[in-house]
């Protein structure tokens, strides 16, 4: 193991440091995949934590010693900003999520699924603190679809929870984030339609450099790559736009 | 401070706490007594079967709730096939799972209450020409009742913190399974932390009250 991990030091560059990044949960599978590259590229090391946004929002203001945040919106990383916790000139949005219909069963949804199948139960991320429960309720009521399905409408605290409610049959259909069940995109799981994206408002994650990380010239070299055609390309993989 | 979905989410809270602990009486104490009264093989497998909810972790329970309720799992079936439907998302499903998930409260302190009493009343009773059942209302009932006021209390308080059961099988529905602490975490998540403060304030006083009405009520168990 000791000489395992010489042997990977000794192929690095010199200044190889770790970067501490709070992320979204919606973003870790990308996030794995930017990593392992990054590292490749730069040397430098990703340690990542991943949780709810609002959750890690609180963490980080109260001094947990993350250096970038990840957000699943474009909102909490603003906050930090304004508040004085995080660089507010670093802001950008990494990602844009896409919303999909998606079942877990072999019948495939597409755009009339919602007009026309008698469902039971559709579930999505609770609007109010999930943006992509917000998406799913914009889309619901630019169709005139949701008065309609109100009462067959049940809440994850996130997007992951929406989309365990439809893979355990207790939900037949889920408004989830493309992100969590495609890859190059064919669906890695279950069946789903990718909801167009002019009816709801961008679903826009954001990151941004935290105050810790501000002498961590690694975690700026990471926010550069995040911009990067290279790491563009490997978001994209995973449905995001 | 407290707005109409924080009133309306203590109101759902309290009934299902209610409702909850008045079901797990009625089933806790026939268990707890047979518990107390055996000490066999089966009475040590069940007793473990009955604390299992103390060291599960939550989302644990909620998960296999969710498996086992849906339309794939044998429970879901049955609720189907006698016309209730599936439990997960309604309040019945919550009953449920608050009843698994405080059990071990009833049953432990009316577990502990009948052993105490050990053999010696019933005995008495017996020579009196009492039957069983007049023995265990008219003797066991009353000598056990610090117990029951504990598994009473603290199934209600147990329920009323439920969070992660709650969180997995409630599908976060106003009104019908969107209970307090739930209703904390989306406060938090959304970042309002003034109505988090509110709400969570409001169930730290309440749960406060209840542990030291329970001191305060319960008076240690008199012998004979």
């Amino acid at each position: 193991m000791l000489i395992l991990s010489v042997a990977l030091c000794l192929g690095m560059p010199a200044t190889a440091a770790t970067v501490k990044v709070a992320a979204a949960s919606n973003f870790v599978a990308p996030l794995n995949a930017l990593a392992a590259d990054f590292a490749k590229r730069s040397g430098h090391q990703l340690q990542i934590s991943s949780g709810a946004t609002g959750k890690l929002f609180a963490q980080i203001s109260h001094g947990a010693p993350f250096e970038v945040f990840l957000a699943a919106d474009d909102e909490a990383p603003g906050k930090l900003a304004a508040e004085g916790l995080a660089r507010k000139d670093t802001l950008f949005t990494y990602a844009t999520g896409r919303l999909v219909l998606w079942s877990s069963t072999g019948n495939t949804p597409n755009e009339n699924t919602l007009k026309t199948s008698d469902l039971n139960k559709l579930a999505l991320a609770n609007p109010k603190v999930a943006p992509y429960g917000r998406a799913a309720v914009e889309y619901l009521q630019a169709q005139g679809l949701y008065n309609g399905l109100k009462s067959k409408l049940v809440y994850g605290e996130n997007i992951a929870q929406a989309l365990q409610f439809v893979a355990t049959g207790n939900a037949e259909y889920g408004l989830i984030a493309a992100s969590l069940v495609m890859l190059d995109g064919q669906f890695t799981l279950g069946q789903g339609w990718l909801v167009p994206a002019q009816y709801h408002q961008p679903i826009r994650q954001d990151a941004v450099l935290l105050n810790l990380g501000q002498g961590n010239a690694a975690a700026t070299a990471f926010l550069h790559y995040l911009k990067s055609a290279p790491a563009q390309q490997i978001i994209r993989r995973y449905g995001y736009q | 401070m407290l707005n109409a979905d924080d009133l309306a989410a203590i109101y759902l809270t309290i009934k299902l706490a209610a409702t909850t602990t008045v079901i797990l009486l009625l089933l806790a104490t026939p268990l707890a007594w047979w518990l107390a009264r055996n000490q066999g093989w089966w009475a040590k497998v069940i007793g473990a079967v009955v604390t299992l909810p103390l060291v599960l972790p939550p989302t644990v329970i909620g998960f296999y709730l969710l498996i086992t309720l849906g339309p794939n799992g044998g429970l879901g079936q049955f609720t189907q096939a006698l016309g209730l439907g599936f439990l997960p998302f309604t309040f019945w499903g919550l009953v449920l799972a608050s009843i698994i998930y405080s059990l071990p409260f009833a049953v432990q302190p009316l577990q502990q209450a009948f052993a105490v009493i050990g053999a010696r009343p019933l005995e008495v009773a017996a020579t009196l020409r009492a039957s069983p059942r007049d023995t265990f209302f008219s003797v066991v009932l009353p000598l056990a009742r610090p117990g029951i006021i504990t598994a009473a209390v603290m199934s209600f308080a147990h329920t009323v913190g439920e969070f992660g059961v709650v969180l997995m099988i409630g599908g976060n529905i106003p009104h019908e399974t969107r209970v307090v602490s739930v209703q904390i975490y989306d406060h938090v998540e959304a970042l309002q932390y003034t109505q988090a403060h509110a709400l969570a304030l409001t169930m730290l006083v309440f749960s406060f009250i209840v542990l030291l009405a329970l001191h305060v009520l319960n008076k240690p168990v008199r012998t004979i």
